[in-house]
């Protein structure tokens, strides 16, 4: 189960926060592929909870806004990222409620405080079946449905600012056998804790099974010190929440295009087919048009998509040098990325902007410089101290050598010097030019073009 | 009504003693300044507005801000309201100046104004002369004090503060027949508007989709002009319908030939007074008299109408009840063992027992396993009691005339021999339904009884159509010309009242 905290969506303001509410949850329903229910109901569960001021939360217990729909994500076979595979997992609802307060134990005191300023705001939930059957796929499905929730605008759903709330339900079962008692883990932070939290818990419940035991329908809690799940604090026990109808709100009445009243507009009311028209690219759909355009591997596109603004920034870099973006991709993805991470920095604060690794892969691509020179460049460029690529090689003196006879002077002065190795060579032994060629490079300190090295000294060596 | 004109009459009449504990929390000096500000009219001499200088009393479960609000309860003793409710935000708005809360049963839960936790209140005509001429102690040593009546309820404060000239119109709230019962027991009229017409944000909840605010004024015309300030859509409100609502004044009929008047068999209920009786029949004559068409009308369902109110009462009761657990505001319990011990004691020592009495049903009728059985079952009943009207108004009806209650106000100790759950039942029997099927319905006094205690009769219209109800009101109440009441100064070896008053005011 997810929750997140609706935001601004630009694209489509209605005049009232409610409707952009409930705009969040529709659109959030179709990109899930689910029926939306153009007439939900709300209700009032009830419990007592300090966090509860109320004494009730409205839910949407009955008719909820949108339900039956499915979220595919993809997961790799290894750790390598070369190999993909599509799984499913089913959508049951999504309902929109209210948020309780937060509560904080104070042990030491024997007390507990009470934060109730996000009492009363309004989340969507998004339950899903037991499709999953480890840690690794809930933890994908869910950074799947984060991305979904990005692109549409409906939440920023980032977990450790609250903004994505999960909960995990698990039991385990033989196969063939019906689903076993289930236990709720609560307090998971972040999606790592999401994946560790879930396998231990499988973990611990096929031990308690194995050893003669039985699981508990109860509430547990992620400790992430100790990497385990414990029972909650406060056992509820079998709850009857006394759900009655919300009588303060009537049904929440959505429209498409065929039951949309003639003097409403979109700024007024929810119109489904509109909404559905103007739903922009889902991440699985820009997935598959950056392969299709770009010519990269489907891994790529993943790591593309999973980093803010990298897909972007890559697409930025590709339409500013006439570099192949199967190349260009290398350098985003190991170049850029490693230094982004080892920084720990966004795409949006990376001090080297899309402009300047086009301009520099520019001079790659025109063959001014080697490939070990723009890797040099690159991490001058990192210091963002206002330079230009080119400013640097001058600086550096990472130009290529252009004067071929120069080259070829050097080329030669190596050949003289190495007998042994000439020999070597001449006796079938390609592998020693490495060696030579490494020598012009020194040389030359790198500014000599590989590859032309080799064609010289091999002319060189065989006439 | 002139300013000028009305605080001069409101002084005169505020040095009569409140008989009765009408009035909760004395806001007398800040109404006073108030009041010689409205007199000079605003600064710049225009009227504020259309309330501008009149009086007006609040019933105790509508939130004013900076001011307490208690529901005349334990549980709210001492709360401060943080805000106004939207129709006292839009009285002040107009100009009307709070004269002060009005006492209730508490949390509203009554039909005698008599179980809040700050006393009984006294029905202002127990003081009347047309009272004290027909009353006959029982015994030489019983005083005359011991036999005053209660004003019904649970507006009861209200409909005593404009039954004694303490204010000039008062707000109620009505769930069951809170505004018009009391209005009929002490000769005032009692509007109960249509559900959804008036906002309720930020009057403490009894029955969420039955409750809605009740107007108490002197005269119909009065209502009208309250009601005018007060309906409309409130985006705070989302049970307030959307379309405008122009205000209107209200046309003198002459001519009652097109009207057509209802009279529903089933009100003639068991208990039902032999004088009450002959009044209703006698107004019927009346508008048969003038050329109406008067015919007897059947709504079927009604007798099943107390089970299914109590049921769906209780059940939104044990829910909006739920909030009050010690933590936020109002009353917490010393207890503090655990915090599930401290809302126990918390709520038990907040609620008098038929507050606890309706929450323990609510939660039974609530119970997943008995859900079905009474909660749905109720709202099917009320399905069908709401259709009994509709089909009456189709068939030709514009009107349906009824009494209000089975008789005029009982004396107080003669009402606490039942408990407050009999009385409701049997009190409620003629004002419930309308509450049920969301209509407008209001109580015009209409005639002494022959005990001296006034006695209204009921009128109730189709949804949203308050001008054709208060319009028909307003011939029936030039028609019957209920007398004034003739109030007696209290005279000062009559210290019981005075004693009785300072053990229950506020500092």
């Amino acid at each position: 189960m997810h929750r997140s905290v609706p935001t601004q969506n630009s694209s489509l303001v209605p005049k009232s926060i409610k409707l952009q509410f409930h705009l969040s949850a529709v659109m959030t329903g179709l990109a899930l592929n689910c029926s939306i229910n153009k007439k939900s109901l709300f209700d009032r569960k009830h419990y007592f909870y300090a966090d509860l001021p109320a004494g009730y939360q409205i839910t949407q217990q009955r008719v909820p806004i949108a339900v039956n729909g499915s979220l595919s994500y993809s997961l790799c076979i290894d750790n390598k990222m070369s190999q993909m595979v599509t799984k499913t997992v089913r959508i049951k609802q999504i309902q929109l409620e209210q948020d309780s307060g937060k509560s904080l134990h104070d042990d030491t005191r024997s007390q507990t405080l009470v934060d109730l300023n996000r009492a009363g705001v309004g989340l969507m939930e998004v339950v899903m079946e037991p499709d999953m059957c480890c840690g690794e796929e809930a933890a994908a499905a869910v950074r799947e449905l984060q991305l979904i929730l990005q692109t549409l605008g409906s939440s920023q759903a980032v977990m450790a600012e609250g903004q994505l709330r999960v909960d995990a339900n698990v039991s385990v079962h033989h196969p063939g056998e019906p689903y076993g008692v289930r236990t709720e883990v609560k307090n998971i932070n972040s999606m790592r804790f999401l994946a560790k939290a879930i396998d231990y818990e499988i973990q611990r419940q096929i031990e308690e099974l194995e050893n003669g035991g039985t699981i508990l329908n109860e509430t547990r809690a992620f400790d992430s010190k100790l990497g385990c799940t414990v029972p909650m604090r406060d056992k509820e026990g079998q709850q009857d929440y006394r759900f009655m109808p919300e009588p303060n709100l009537p049904p929440l009445i959505l429209y498409d295009a065929k039951s949309l009243p003639a003097n409403m507009n979109h700024q007024q009311v929810i119109n489904i087919d509109w909404i559905h028209e103007r739903l922009p690219d889902l991440p699985s759909v820009k997935r598959k048009k950056l392969v299709e355009q770009y010519g990269i591997l489907p891994e790529h596109s993943f790591t593309l998509l999973n980093e803010d603004g990298l897909a972007e920034f890559f697409e930025s870099v590709v339409k500013q040098t006439q570099m192949k973006p199967k190349k260009v991709i290398g350098w985003i993805l190991k170049d850029l990325l490693s230094y982004l991470k080892q920084h720990s920095l966004t795409v949006k604060e990376s001090p080297v902007s899309s402009f300047l690794l086009a301009d520099l892969l520019n001079l790659l691509e025109k063959k001014e410089i080697s490939s070990t020179a723009a890797k040099q460049v690159l991490a001058e460029l990192w210091k963002g101290e206002g330079k230009t690529p080119l400013e640097i090689v001058k600086e550096q003196k990472l130009e290529l050598l252009q004067d071929q006879k120069e080259l070829e002077q050097i080329c030669q002065a190596v050949i003289d010097g190495h007998e042994n190795e000439v020999m070597a060579i001449k006796a079938g032994n390609p592998k020693v030019l490495n060696k030579l060629i490494g020598l012009v490079q020194k040389k030359t300190q790198g500014r000599s073009n590989p590859v032309l090295v080799k064609q010289l000294l091999e002319k060189k060596l065989s006439g | 009504m002139v300013p000028r004109g009305v605080a001069a009459r409101w002084r005169r009449a505020a040095t009569a003693p409140g008989k009765g504990q009408g009035s909760l929390g004395g806001r007398e000096e800040a109404a006073a300044g108030r009041e010689s500000h409205a007199a000079c009219l605003s600064p710049a001499g225009q009227p504020l507005g259309i309330l501008d200088g009149i009086p007006i009393a609040v019933k105790d479960n509508f939130n004013t801000a900076g001011i307490e609000t208690t529901c005349a309860s334990n549980m709210l003793k001492g709360y401060i309201s943080p805000y106004n409710a939207t129709v006292v935000q839009k009285l002040l708005d107009q100009g009307a100046v709070l004269l002060g809360k009005t006492n209730l049963d508490e949390f509203a839960m009554g039909s005698g104004s008599t179980d809040g936790v700050f006393g009984p209140v006294r029905n202002p005509w127990s003081y009347s002369k047309q009272y004290k001429e027909k009353s006959v102690p029982k015994s030489h040593s019983e005083d005359k004090e011991s036999n005053w009546v209660i004003t019904g309820g649970s507006s009861g404060g209200s409909a005593a503060a404009v039954s004694s000239f303490t204010c000039f119109a008062a707000l109620g709230s009505d769930t069951g027949g809170s505004t018009r019962n009391p209005a009929a027991h002490c000769g005032v009229v009692g509007l109960k508007p249509t559900y959804g017409l008036i906002s309720r944000h930020g009057l403490i909840p009894l029955v969420n989709s039955m409750d809605v605010p009740g107007i108490l004024t002197r005269c119909v015309d009065d209502a009208a002009v309250l009601l005018g300030s007060l309906a409309g859509h409130d985006p705070k409100d989302s049970t307030t319908i959307q379309d405008d609502f122009k205000p209107f004044e209200l046309p003198n009929l002459t001519d009652v030939s097109k009207l057509s008047i209802g009279i529903p068999k089933e009100y003639h209920a068991p208990g039902l007074s032999s004088e009450i009786l002959a009044l209703w029949s006698k107004a019927a004559d009346l508008f048969r008299k003038a050329g109406a068409k008067v015919v007897e009308v059947s709504l079927p369902h009604t007798r099943y109408s107390i089970v299914c109110y109590h049921v769906l009462c209780t059940a939104e009761v044990a829910s909006n009840m739920a909030r009050f657990d010690g933590l936020e505001y109002g009353h917490r319990s010393d207890m503090k063992d655990s915090t599930e011990s401290m809302y126990a004691a918390t709520r038990r020592e907040g609620f008098n027992d038929v507050v606890r009495g309706r929450i323990l049903s609510g939660n039974y009728f609530l119970l997943k396993q008995n859900y079905e059985k009474y909660f749905v079952k109720a709202q099917k009943v009320r399905r069908l009691i709401a259709n009994d009207f509709v089909k009456v108004f189709r068939s030709g009806v514009d009107i349906l005339l009824t009494p209000t209650t089975l008789s005029d106000a009982a004396p107080y100790t003669e009402f606490i021999q039942e408990d407050n759950r009999t009385r409701s039942a049997q009190d409620d029997i003629l004002t419930q339904a309308a509450n049920m099927a969301g209509l407008p319905a209001i109580n015009v006094p209409t005639a002494l009884s022959e005990r001296g205690l006034p006695v209204g009769l009921q009128f109730i219209g189709r949804s949203f159509q308050e001008k054709q109800l208060l319009t028909v009101a307003k011939w029936f109440e030039k028609q019957v010309q209920f007398p004034m009441i003739q109030l007696e100064e209290v005279k000062k070896h009559d210290s019981d009242v005075f004693h009785h008053q300072k053990s229950a005011s506020l500092s």
